[in-house]
Protein backbone atom coordinates (compact mmCIF):
# COMPACT_ATOMS: atom_id res chain seq x y z
CA UNK A 1 0.00 0.00 0.00
CA UNK A 2 1.25 3.12 -1.29
CA UNK A 3 0.16 6.69 -0.79
CA UNK A 4 1.15 9.62 -3.52
CA UNK A 5 1.21 12.90 -2.92
CA UNK A 6 0.43 15.63 -5.50
CA UNK A 7 3.18 18.46 -4.04
CA UNK A 8 1.73 22.09 -4.38
CA UNK A 9 4.75 24.50 -5.58
CA UNK A 10 6.24 26.97 -7.25
CA UNK A 11 8.71 24.96 -9.38
CA UNK A 12 11.45 26.49 -7.55
CA UNK A 13 10.38 25.59 -3.54
CA UNK A 14 7.90 23.48 -1.79
CA UNK A 15 4.71 24.82 -0.72
CA UNK A 16 3.56 24.35 2.64
CA UNK A 17 0.12 23.15 2.33
CA UNK A 18 2.22 20.14 0.43
CA UNK A 19 3.56 19.18 4.12
CA UNK A 20 0.14 18.85 5.38
CA UNK A 21 -0.92 16.25 2.70
CA UNK A 22 2.41 14.11 3.51
CA UNK A 23 1.32 13.91 7.23
CA UNK A 24 -2.16 12.76 5.87
CA UNK A 25 -1.08 10.63 3.54
CA UNK A 26 1.33 9.03 6.31
CA UNK A 27 -1.62 8.65 8.03
CA UNK A 28 -3.14 6.42 5.40
CA UNK A 29 -0.49 3.68 6.61
CA UNK A 30 1.56 2.56 3.91
CA UNK A 31 4.77 4.60 1.79
CA UNK A 32 4.64 8.07 0.75
CA UNK A 33 5.78 9.39 -2.30
CA UNK A 34 5.74 12.82 -4.07
CA UNK A 35 4.88 13.75 -7.27
CA UNK A 36 6.23 17.07 -8.22
CA UNK A 37 5.05 18.41 -11.79
CA UNK A 38 5.93 21.26 -12.91
CA UNK A 39 8.80 22.82 -15.59
CA UNK A 40 12.64 23.12 -14.56
CA UNK A 41 11.60 22.65 -11.07
CA UNK A 42 14.32 20.07 -10.43
CA UNK A 43 14.85 22.45 -7.26
CA UNK A 44 11.64 21.91 -5.77
CA UNK A 45 11.94 17.74 -6.05
CA UNK A 46 15.00 18.34 -3.97
CA UNK A 47 12.83 19.93 -1.61
CA UNK A 48 10.10 17.39 -1.59
CA UNK A 49 13.11 14.59 -1.19
CA UNK A 50 13.97 16.35 2.08
CA UNK A 51 10.59 15.96 4.00
CA UNK A 52 10.42 13.59 6.46
CA UNK A 53 8.70 10.34 5.75
CA UNK A 54 8.87 10.39 2.43
CA UNK A 55 10.12 7.40 0.38
CA UNK A 56 10.54 8.06 -2.85
CA UNK A 57 10.02 11.74 -5.03
CA UNK A 58 8.77 11.57 -8.70
CA UNK A 59 10.47 14.45 -10.60
CA UNK A 60 8.06 15.06 -13.94
CA UNK A 61 9.56 18.04 -16.11
CA UNK A 62 7.99 19.05 -18.68
CA UNK A 63 7.02 22.49 -20.47
CA UNK A 64 3.14 21.64 -20.29
CA UNK A 65 3.43 21.67 -16.93
CA UNK A 66 4.80 24.74 -16.46
CA UNK A 67 1.11 26.44 -15.30
CA UNK A 68 -0.31 23.70 -13.60
CA UNK A 69 -3.42 23.46 -16.15
CA UNK A 70 -5.73 20.87 -14.79
CA UNK A 71 -5.83 18.63 -18.12
CA UNK A 72 -2.05 18.10 -18.50
CA UNK A 73 -1.42 17.73 -14.29
CA UNK A 74 -4.17 15.40 -14.24
CA UNK A 75 -2.82 13.13 -17.33
CA UNK A 76 0.61 13.48 -15.16
CA UNK A 77 -1.19 11.80 -12.21
CA UNK A 78 -2.89 9.47 -14.21
CA UNK A 79 0.65 7.81 -15.94
CA UNK A 80 1.47 6.65 -12.20
CA UNK A 81 -1.66 6.31 -10.68
CA UNK A 82 -2.12 2.58 -10.95
CA UNK A 83 0.96 1.90 -8.50
CA UNK A 84 -1.22 3.78 -5.87
CA UNK A 85 -4.12 2.88 -2.98
CA UNK A 86 -3.91 6.74 -2.07
CA UNK A 87 -3.26 9.64 -4.24
CA UNK A 88 -3.81 13.09 -2.08
CA UNK A 89 -3.84 16.02 -2.89
CA UNK A 90 -3.69 19.53 -0.72
CA UNK A 91 -7.24 21.13 -0.65
CA UNK A 92 -5.79 24.77 -2.39
CA UNK A 93 -6.97 25.80 -6.03
CA UNK A 94 -5.25 23.75 -7.86
CA UNK A 95 -5.79 20.44 -5.94
CA UNK A 96 -9.64 21.16 -6.01
CA UNK A 97 -9.42 21.55 -9.59
CA UNK A 98 -6.56 18.75 -10.91
CA UNK A 99 -8.06 15.96 -8.28
CA UNK A 100 -11.52 15.12 -9.68
CA UNK A 101 -10.52 14.37 -13.22
CA UNK A 102 -8.08 12.09 -11.47
CA UNK A 103 -10.80 10.74 -10.01
CA UNK A 104 -13.16 10.50 -12.59
CA UNK A 105 -11.05 8.71 -15.00
CA UNK A 106 -10.02 5.84 -12.71
CA UNK A 107 -13.91 5.50 -12.20
CA UNK A 108 -13.67 6.34 -8.52
CA UNK A 109 -15.35 8.43 -5.97
CA UNK A 110 -13.24 11.44 -4.33
CA UNK A 111 -12.99 11.92 -1.18
CA UNK A 112 -12.94 16.35 -0.69
CA UNK A 113 -11.21 18.42 2.26
CA UNK A 114 -10.44 14.72 4.78
CA UNK A 115 -9.88 16.33 8.27
CA UNK A 116 -9.19 12.95 9.57
CA UNK A 117 -7.97 9.59 8.33
CA UNK A 118 -9.70 7.24 10.21
CA UNK A 119 -8.87 4.27 8.90
CA UNK A 120 -7.06 3.68 5.44
CA UNK A 121 -10.51 3.46 3.58
CA UNK A 122 -13.00 5.54 6.10
CA UNK A 123 -12.03 9.46 6.62
CA UNK A 124 -13.98 12.44 8.48
CA UNK A 125 -15.01 15.15 6.15
CA UNK A 126 -16.90 18.49 7.05
CA UNK A 127 -20.10 18.87 4.99
CA UNK A 128 -22.80 21.96 5.25
CA UNK A 129 -20.07 24.47 5.60
CA UNK A 130 -18.50 22.54 8.71
CA UNK A 131 -21.89 22.26 10.64
CA UNK A 132 -21.74 18.51 10.15
CA UNK A 133 -19.15 16.28 10.29
CA UNK A 134 -19.55 12.84 7.82
CA UNK A 135 -17.24 9.94 8.74
CA UNK A 136 -17.25 8.09 5.15
CA UNK A 137 -16.09 4.64 3.54
CA UNK A 138 -15.01 4.09 0.22
CA UNK A 139 -15.80 1.35 -1.44
CA UNK A 140 -12.96 1.68 -4.53
CA UNK A 141 -9.83 0.57 -5.02
CA UNK A 142 -8.05 3.48 -4.89
CA UNK A 143 -8.73 6.32 -2.70
CA UNK A 144 -8.53 9.80 -4.45
CA UNK A 145 -8.66 12.38 -1.27
CA UNK A 146 -7.86 15.93 -1.33
CA UNK A 147 -6.95 16.97 1.86
CA UNK A 148 -8.05 20.14 4.33
CA UNK A 149 -4.69 21.27 5.40
CA UNK A 150 -5.72 22.74 9.01
CA UNK A 151 -6.69 19.30 9.76
CA UNK A 152 -3.06 17.96 9.88
CA UNK A 153 0.25 19.12 11.26
CA UNK A 154 2.84 20.13 8.80
CA UNK A 155 5.50 17.25 8.17
CA UNK A 156 9.22 18.46 8.74
CA UNK A 157 10.41 19.99 6.07
CA UNK A 158 13.55 18.88 6.40
CA UNK A 159 15.45 15.70 8.00
CA UNK A 160 14.02 13.27 4.89
CA UNK A 161 16.29 11.71 2.34
CA UNK A 162 13.98 10.65 -0.80
CA UNK A 163 15.81 8.73 -3.83
CA UNK A 164 14.32 11.29 -7.02
CA UNK A 165 13.26 9.05 -9.86
CA UNK A 166 12.68 11.09 -12.67
CA UNK A 167 8.92 10.74 -14.72
CA UNK A 168 8.48 11.34 -18.77
CA UNK A 169 6.31 14.44 -18.77
CA UNK A 170 3.07 14.32 -20.80
CA UNK A 171 2.00 16.20 -23.81
CA UNK A 172 0.14 19.24 -23.74
CA UNK A 173 -3.62 18.32 -24.23
CA UNK A 174 -4.00 21.47 -26.46
CA UNK A 175 -8.05 22.12 -25.25
CA UNK A 176 -6.74 24.77 -22.81
CA UNK A 177 -3.77 27.74 -22.72
CA UNK A 178 -2.35 29.96 -20.30
CA UNK A 179 -2.60 33.68 -21.32
CA UNK A 180 -1.40 35.48 -17.72
CA UNK A 181 -1.94 35.80 -14.20
CA UNK A 182 -1.98 38.80 -11.68
CA UNK A 183 -0.77 37.60 -8.27
CA UNK A 184 -1.78 40.11 -5.73
CA UNK A 185 1.74 41.43 -4.39
CA UNK A 186 2.05 41.97 -0.54
CA UNK A 187 4.79 41.41 1.64
CA UNK A 188 2.59 40.00 4.55
CA UNK A 189 2.28 36.03 5.19
CA UNK A 190 -0.44 34.27 3.03
CA UNK A 191 -3.37 33.49 4.58
CA UNK A 192 -3.08 29.67 4.65
CA UNK A 193 0.61 29.55 6.20
CA UNK A 194 -0.26 33.06 8.74
CA UNK A 195 0.88 32.52 12.66
CA UNK A 196 -1.70 35.15 12.76
CA UNK A 197 -4.51 36.76 11.23
CA UNK A 198 -6.04 39.54 11.58
CA UNK A 199 -9.70 40.91 9.45
CA UNK A 200 -11.78 43.38 9.23
CA UNK A 201 -15.69 42.82 8.09
CA UNK A 202 -18.05 45.41 6.42
CA UNK A 203 -18.51 47.90 9.53
CA UNK A 204 -15.17 48.93 8.14
CA UNK A 205 -17.27 50.86 5.76
CA UNK A 206 -15.08 51.38 2.93
CA UNK A 207 -11.60 50.13 0.97
CA UNK A 208 -10.02 53.39 2.40
CA UNK A 209 -10.57 52.64 5.95
CA UNK A 210 -10.08 49.21 5.45
CA UNK A 211 -6.76 49.99 4.90
CA UNK A 212 -6.63 52.64 7.64
CA UNK A 213 -7.65 50.33 10.03
CA UNK A 214 -6.61 47.00 9.67
CA UNK A 215 -2.93 47.04 7.80
CA UNK A 216 -1.46 48.84 10.58
CA UNK A 217 -2.08 46.20 12.97
CA UNK A 218 -1.58 43.20 10.38
CA UNK A 219 1.73 45.51 9.97
CA UNK A 220 2.56 45.11 13.96
CA UNK A 221 1.46 41.47 14.33
CA UNK A 222 3.47 40.24 10.73
CA UNK A 223 -0.01 38.87 10.53
CA UNK A 224 -1.45 38.00 7.43
CA UNK A 225 -4.74 40.14 6.33
CA UNK A 226 -8.44 38.68 5.88
CA UNK A 227 -12.06 39.41 5.56
CA UNK A 228 -15.47 38.85 5.82
CA UNK A 229 -17.39 38.04 2.64
CA UNK A 230 -19.76 40.78 3.12
CA UNK A 231 -16.60 42.84 3.37
CA UNK A 232 -15.40 41.49 0.05
CA UNK A 233 -18.94 41.64 -1.63
CA UNK A 234 -19.24 45.18 -0.52
CA UNK A 235 -15.56 45.96 -2.32
CA UNK A 236 -13.37 46.85 0.65
CA UNK A 237 -10.81 43.89 0.56
CA UNK A 238 -10.17 41.63 -2.64
CA UNK A 239 -11.63 38.20 -3.57
CA UNK A 240 -8.78 36.11 -2.25
CA UNK A 241 -8.29 37.91 1.53
CA UNK A 242 -11.82 36.13 2.06
CA UNK A 243 -12.16 33.95 5.09
CA UNK A 244 -15.02 31.29 5.07
CA UNK A 245 -17.15 28.17 3.43
CA UNK A 246 -16.39 30.15 -0.05
CA UNK A 247 -12.75 31.53 0.60
CA UNK A 248 -9.92 30.16 2.58
CA UNK A 249 -9.93 28.04 5.67
CA UNK A 250 -7.67 28.60 7.60
CA UNK A 251 -6.51 28.06 11.61
CA UNK A 252 -3.77 30.33 12.52
CA UNK A 253 -2.09 30.69 16.24
CA UNK A 254 -4.16 33.89 16.98
CA UNK A 255 -7.57 35.54 14.72
CA UNK A 256 -8.04 38.85 15.46
CA UNK A 257 -12.09 39.18 13.69
CA UNK A 258 -12.96 43.15 14.07
CA UNK A 259 -16.31 44.14 12.40
CA UNK A 260 -17.10 40.91 11.83
CA UNK A 261 -20.34 39.56 13.16
CA UNK A 262 -19.57 36.14 12.53
CA UNK A 263 -22.10 34.45 9.95
CA UNK A 264 -22.14 30.71 9.79
CA UNK A 265 -20.20 30.52 6.29
CA UNK A 266 -17.13 33.18 8.25
CA UNK A 267 -17.15 30.84 10.98
CA UNK A 268 -16.55 27.81 8.86
CA UNK A 269 -13.58 29.44 7.66
CA UNK A 270 -11.77 30.54 10.80
CA UNK A 271 -13.34 28.18 13.92
CA UNK A 272 -10.36 26.39 14.18
CA UNK A 273 -8.17 28.94 15.45
CA UNK A 274 -6.55 28.56 18.29
CA UNK A 275 -7.11 31.68 19.94
CA UNK A 276 -9.94 33.48 18.48
CA UNK A 277 -10.10 37.84 19.53
CA UNK A 278 -13.74 39.17 18.46
CA UNK A 279 -13.91 43.03 18.41
CA UNK A 280 -17.25 44.37 17.57
CA UNK A 281 -19.74 47.02 19.06
CA UNK A 282 -22.76 45.16 19.45
CA UNK A 283 -22.58 42.44 22.49
CA UNK A 284 -25.00 40.05 20.76
CA UNK A 285 -23.09 39.41 17.43
CA UNK A 286 -22.42 35.82 16.78
CA UNK A 287 -18.78 35.86 16.78
CA UNK A 288 -18.44 36.45 20.68
CA UNK A 289 -20.04 32.46 20.75
CA UNK A 290 -16.61 31.49 19.38
CA UNK A 291 -14.06 33.73 20.34
CA UNK A 292 -11.97 33.19 23.33
CA UNK A 293 -11.79 37.12 23.92
CA UNK A 294 -14.28 39.42 23.13
CA UNK A 295 -14.10 43.38 23.34
CA UNK A 296 -17.30 45.10 23.14
CA UNK A 297 -15.91 48.29 21.59
CA UNK A 298 -15.89 50.43 18.68
CA UNK A 299 -13.17 48.79 16.31
CA UNK A 300 -11.82 52.55 14.95
CA UNK A 301 -10.86 53.28 18.33
CA UNK A 302 -10.08 50.15 19.88
CA UNK A 303 -8.24 48.82 16.44
CA UNK A 304 -5.75 52.01 16.42
CA UNK A 305 -5.37 51.63 20.74
CA UNK A 306 -4.25 48.21 20.15
CA UNK A 307 -1.82 49.00 17.68
CA UNK A 308 -0.40 51.81 19.88
CA UNK A 309 -0.45 49.32 23.10
CA UNK A 310 1.70 46.67 21.14
CA UNK A 311 4.64 49.01 20.97
CA UNK B 1 -24.76 28.28 -29.94
CA UNK B 2 -26.05 25.88 -26.97
CA UNK B 3 -25.27 25.92 -23.60
CA UNK B 4 -26.04 23.31 -20.99
CA UNK B 5 -26.29 24.72 -17.27
CA UNK B 6 -26.49 21.98 -13.86
CA UNK B 7 -28.59 23.31 -11.29
CA UNK B 8 -28.79 21.10 -7.62
CA UNK B 9 -31.37 22.01 -5.10
CA UNK B 10 -30.04 22.10 -2.00
CA UNK B 11 -30.58 23.49 1.54
CA UNK B 12 -31.36 27.16 1.69
CA UNK B 13 -28.06 28.93 2.64
CA UNK B 14 -30.27 30.84 5.48
CA UNK B 15 -31.02 28.00 7.02
CA UNK B 16 -29.04 26.37 9.77
CA UNK B 17 -28.90 22.66 9.39
CA UNK B 18 -28.84 20.34 12.48
CA UNK B 19 -27.66 16.74 12.78
CA UNK B 20 -30.17 13.91 13.72
CA UNK B 21 -29.70 12.46 16.80
CA UNK B 22 -29.49 9.31 14.98
CA UNK B 23 -26.55 10.46 13.36
CA UNK B 24 -27.52 8.87 9.85
CA UNK B 25 -27.47 12.57 8.26
CA UNK B 26 -28.54 16.40 8.49
CA UNK B 27 -32.26 16.84 9.04
CA UNK B 28 -33.85 18.38 5.99
CA UNK B 29 -37.13 17.53 6.70
CA UNK B 30 -39.98 20.49 6.59
CA UNK B 31 -36.93 22.89 6.12
CA UNK B 32 -36.32 25.58 2.66
CA UNK B 33 -35.06 24.25 0.04
CA UNK B 34 -33.54 26.95 -2.58
CA UNK B 35 -31.02 26.77 -6.00
CA UNK B 36 -27.32 25.93 -5.03
CA UNK B 37 -26.30 29.96 -4.78
CA UNK B 38 -23.21 29.24 -7.17
CA UNK B 39 -25.88 27.56 -9.82
CA UNK B 40 -27.86 30.43 -9.74
CA UNK B 41 -24.37 32.48 -10.82
CA UNK B 42 -24.24 29.57 -13.89
CA UNK B 43 -27.63 30.09 -15.03
CA UNK B 44 -27.54 33.86 -15.03
CA UNK B 45 -24.01 34.02 -16.64
CA UNK B 46 -25.87 31.65 -19.59
CA UNK B 47 -28.86 33.78 -19.88
CA UNK B 48 -26.57 37.04 -20.18
CA UNK B 49 -24.69 35.39 -23.19
CA UNK B 50 -27.66 34.26 -24.60
CA UNK B 51 -28.69 38.06 -24.10
CA UNK B 52 -25.80 39.30 -25.54
CA UNK B 53 -26.43 37.04 -28.64
CA UNK B 54 -23.84 34.41 -28.71
CA UNK B 55 -25.52 32.30 -27.56
CA UNK B 56 -28.97 30.43 -28.66
CA UNK B 57 -30.92 28.14 -26.51
CA UNK B 58 -29.59 27.81 -22.79
CA UNK B 59 -30.50 24.28 -21.25
CA UNK B 60 -30.72 23.82 -17.52
CA UNK B 61 -30.28 20.23 -16.02
CA UNK B 62 -31.14 19.15 -12.69
CA UNK B 63 -30.37 15.09 -11.34
CA UNK B 64 -32.13 14.16 -8.08
CA UNK B 65 -36.18 13.94 -7.18
CA UNK B 66 -39.28 15.11 -8.38
CA UNK B 67 -39.09 18.04 -6.56
CA UNK B 68 -36.02 19.65 -8.33
CA UNK B 69 -38.48 20.31 -10.88
CA UNK B 70 -39.10 23.42 -9.10
CA UNK B 71 -35.16 24.49 -9.31
CA UNK B 72 -35.60 23.65 -12.78
CA UNK B 73 -38.49 26.08 -12.96
CA UNK B 74 -36.58 28.60 -11.17
CA UNK B 75 -33.91 28.11 -13.53
CA UNK B 76 -36.27 28.60 -16.84
CA UNK B 77 -37.82 32.03 -14.97
CA UNK B 78 -34.35 33.38 -15.02
CA UNK B 79 -34.34 32.95 -18.29
CA UNK B 80 -33.26 29.29 -19.42
CA UNK B 81 -35.44 28.27 -22.20
CA UNK B 82 -35.67 24.49 -21.37
CA UNK B 83 -35.53 22.17 -18.40
CA UNK B 84 -34.36 18.35 -18.51
CA UNK B 85 -34.66 16.50 -15.15
CA UNK B 86 -32.90 13.40 -13.88
CA UNK B 87 -35.50 11.36 -11.91
CA UNK B 88 -33.87 9.16 -9.51
CA UNK B 89 -34.92 8.96 -5.61
CA UNK B 90 -31.09 7.20 -5.20
CA UNK B 91 -28.40 9.46 -2.88
CA UNK B 92 -26.75 11.02 -6.12
CA UNK B 93 -22.84 11.73 -5.55
CA UNK B 94 -20.45 14.37 -7.54
CA UNK B 95 -19.35 10.74 -9.89
CA UNK B 96 -22.94 9.73 -10.77
CA UNK B 97 -24.26 12.96 -11.42
CA UNK B 98 -20.69 13.59 -13.61
CA UNK B 99 -22.22 10.30 -15.93
CA UNK B 100 -25.28 11.79 -16.54
CA UNK B 101 -24.28 15.11 -17.18
CA UNK B 102 -21.98 13.81 -19.59
CA UNK B 103 -24.39 11.60 -21.60
CA UNK B 104 -27.10 14.27 -21.58
CA UNK B 105 -23.98 16.20 -23.11
CA UNK B 106 -23.54 13.16 -25.72
CA UNK B 107 -27.09 14.25 -26.50
CA UNK B 108 -27.46 17.60 -26.72
CA UNK B 109 -23.86 18.32 -27.74
CA UNK B 110 -23.48 22.02 -26.02
CA UNK B 111 -20.70 23.92 -26.67
CA UNK B 112 -20.47 25.29 -23.42
CA UNK B 113 -21.67 23.79 -19.52
CA UNK B 114 -21.88 25.99 -16.62
CA UNK B 115 -22.14 24.17 -13.68
CA UNK B 116 -21.46 25.86 -10.02
CA UNK B 117 -17.82 25.80 -8.59
CA UNK B 118 -19.55 23.60 -5.47
CA UNK B 119 -22.61 23.11 -3.90
CA UNK B 120 -23.43 24.50 -0.36
CA UNK B 121 -24.85 20.95 1.13
CA UNK B 122 -22.26 18.35 0.39
CA UNK B 123 -19.25 21.07 -0.23
CA UNK B 124 -17.62 18.65 -2.50
CA UNK B 125 -16.41 21.05 -5.65
CA UNK B 126 -15.73 18.11 -7.70
CA UNK B 127 -18.81 17.89 -10.42
CA UNK B 128 -17.43 20.14 -13.05
CA UNK B 129 -14.26 18.53 -12.81
CA UNK B 130 -15.12 15.20 -13.68
CA UNK B 131 -17.61 15.86 -16.42
CA UNK B 132 -14.47 17.52 -17.98
CA UNK B 133 -12.43 14.55 -17.58
CA UNK B 134 -15.68 11.87 -18.73
CA UNK B 135 -15.72 13.91 -22.30
CA UNK B 136 -12.20 15.08 -22.20
CA UNK B 137 -13.37 18.70 -22.38
CA UNK B 138 -11.15 21.71 -21.33
CA UNK B 139 -12.01 23.25 -18.08
CA UNK B 140 -11.75 26.88 -16.51
CA UNK B 141 -12.95 26.02 -12.80
CA UNK B 142 -12.88 29.32 -10.37
CA UNK B 143 -14.54 31.17 -13.05
CA UNK B 144 -15.12 35.01 -12.39
CA UNK B 145 -15.18 36.26 -15.68
CA UNK B 146 -16.44 34.86 -19.01
CA UNK B 147 -15.68 36.24 -22.64
CA UNK B 148 -17.02 33.70 -24.89
CA UNK B 149 -15.79 33.55 -28.54
CA UNK B 150 -17.35 31.70 -31.90
CA UNK B 151 -14.44 29.09 -31.09
CA UNK B 152 -13.23 29.30 -28.25
CA UNK B 153 -14.07 30.84 -24.07
CA UNK B 154 -11.41 32.69 -22.22
CA UNK B 155 -11.91 32.57 -18.52
CA UNK B 156 -10.47 35.16 -15.76
CA UNK B 157 -10.25 32.30 -12.59
CA UNK B 158 -9.65 32.53 -8.63
CA UNK B 159 -6.85 30.82 -7.61
CA UNK B 160 -4.70 31.47 -4.40
CA UNK B 161 -2.74 34.28 -4.42
CA UNK B 162 -4.78 36.27 -7.55
CA UNK B 163 -6.36 35.94 -10.51
CA UNK B 164 -5.58 33.52 -13.56
CA UNK B 165 -6.89 34.08 -17.23
CA UNK B 166 -7.14 30.66 -19.31
CA UNK B 167 -8.68 30.33 -23.46
CA UNK B 168 -10.16 26.72 -24.15
CA UNK B 169 -11.41 25.37 -27.51
CA UNK B 170 -14.74 24.56 -27.41
CA UNK B 171 -16.84 22.73 -26.46
CA UNK B 172 -15.26 23.19 -22.65
CA UNK B 173 -17.07 23.00 -19.03
CA UNK B 174 -16.68 26.42 -16.69
CA UNK B 175 -17.42 26.85 -12.83
CA UNK B 176 -18.41 29.62 -11.55
CA UNK B 177 -17.32 31.68 -7.92
CA UNK B 178 -19.70 34.22 -6.20
CA UNK B 179 -17.56 37.59 -8.08
CA UNK B 180 -18.88 36.20 -11.64
CA UNK B 181 -22.27 37.88 -11.23
CA UNK B 182 -24.74 38.90 -9.69
CA UNK B 183 -27.56 36.78 -10.41
CA UNK B 184 -30.97 39.07 -11.16
CA UNK B 185 -34.42 38.68 -9.17
CA UNK B 186 -37.16 36.33 -11.05
CA UNK B 187 -40.17 38.54 -11.86
CA UNK B 188 -44.03 37.35 -11.77
CA UNK B 189 -44.18 37.58 -15.15
CA UNK B 190 -40.90 35.49 -15.91
CA UNK B 191 -42.04 32.71 -13.15
CA UNK B 192 -45.73 32.17 -15.03
CA UNK B 193 -43.82 32.33 -18.32
CA UNK B 194 -41.51 29.74 -17.21
CA UNK B 195 -44.45 26.72 -16.17
CA UNK B 196 -45.13 26.74 -20.09
CA UNK B 197 -41.71 25.72 -20.90
CA UNK B 198 -40.53 22.56 -21.89
CA UNK B 199 -39.28 19.92 -19.26
CA UNK B 200 -38.45 16.42 -20.42
CA UNK B 201 -37.60 13.83 -17.60
CA UNK B 202 -35.50 11.09 -18.01
CA UNK B 203 -34.35 8.30 -15.45
CA UNK B 204 -30.47 7.54 -15.16
CA UNK B 205 -31.72 3.60 -16.60
CA UNK B 206 -32.48 5.76 -20.10
CA UNK B 207 -29.00 7.48 -19.94
CA UNK B 208 -27.03 4.19 -19.49
CA UNK B 209 -25.35 5.18 -16.37
CA UNK B 210 -25.06 3.24 -12.83
CA UNK B 211 -25.61 5.97 -9.75
CA UNK B 212 -25.05 3.58 -6.99
CA UNK B 213 -23.03 5.46 -4.34
CA UNK B 214 -19.54 4.39 -3.64
CA UNK B 215 -18.96 6.42 -0.62
CA UNK B 216 -20.62 4.67 2.23
CA UNK B 217 -21.62 7.13 4.84
CA UNK B 218 -21.10 5.59 8.16
CA UNK B 219 -22.22 8.35 10.47
CA UNK B 220 -22.97 12.30 10.34
CA UNK B 221 -21.90 14.21 13.98
CA UNK B 222 -22.05 17.71 15.27
CA UNK B 223 -18.70 19.32 14.97
CA UNK B 224 -17.01 20.01 18.42
CA UNK B 225 -17.97 22.72 20.01
CA UNK B 226 -16.17 25.66 21.05
CA UNK B 227 -17.18 27.69 23.82
CA UNK B 228 -17.34 31.53 24.17
CA UNK B 229 -14.58 32.26 25.80
CA UNK B 230 -14.69 35.49 28.41
CA UNK B 231 -15.45 39.49 27.74
CA UNK B 232 -12.58 42.10 28.48
CA UNK B 233 -13.51 45.46 29.17
CA UNK B 234 -10.48 47.05 27.71
CA UNK B 235 -7.82 46.71 24.85
CA UNK B 236 -4.97 46.76 27.65
CA UNK B 237 -6.67 43.87 29.24
CA UNK B 238 -6.92 42.02 26.31
CA UNK B 239 -2.86 43.00 25.24
CA UNK B 240 -2.54 41.54 28.55
CA UNK B 241 -4.24 38.07 28.13
CA UNK B 242 -2.75 37.61 24.56
CA UNK B 243 0.75 37.97 26.22
CA UNK B 244 0.46 36.61 29.48
CA UNK B 245 -2.38 33.75 29.19
CA UNK B 246 -2.65 33.36 25.84
CA UNK B 247 0.82 33.38 24.75
CA UNK B 248 0.29 34.37 21.06
CA UNK B 249 1.86 37.21 20.82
Amino acid sequence: MTALVIAEHDHASIKPATLNTVTAALACGGDVHILVAGANAAEAAKAAAQIAGVSKVIAADSASLAENLAENVAAQVLAIAANYSHILFPSTANGKNVAPRVAAKLDVAQISDITLVVSPDTFERPIYAGNAIATVQSTDATKVITVRTTGFDAAAATGGSAAIETAEGVADSGKSSFVGREVTKSERPELTAAKIIVSGGRALGSAEKFTEVMAPLADKLNAGLGASRAAVDAGYAPNDWQVGQTGKIVAPQLYIAAGISGAIQHLAGMKDSKVIVAINKDEEAPIFSVADYGLVADLFTAVPELVRSLD
Amino acid sequence: MKVLVAVKRVVDYNVKVRVKSDGTGVDIANVKMSMNPFDEIAVEEAVRLKEKGTVTEVIAVSCGDAKCQETLRTAMAIGADRGILVETTEELQPLAVAKLLKALVDKEQPQLIILGKQAIDDDANQTGQMLAALADLPQATFASKVALAADKVTVAREVDGGMETLTLTLPAVITTDLRLNEPRYVTLPNIMKAKKKQLDVFKPEDLGVDVKPRLKTLKVSEPPKRGAGIKVPDVATLVDKLKNEAKVI
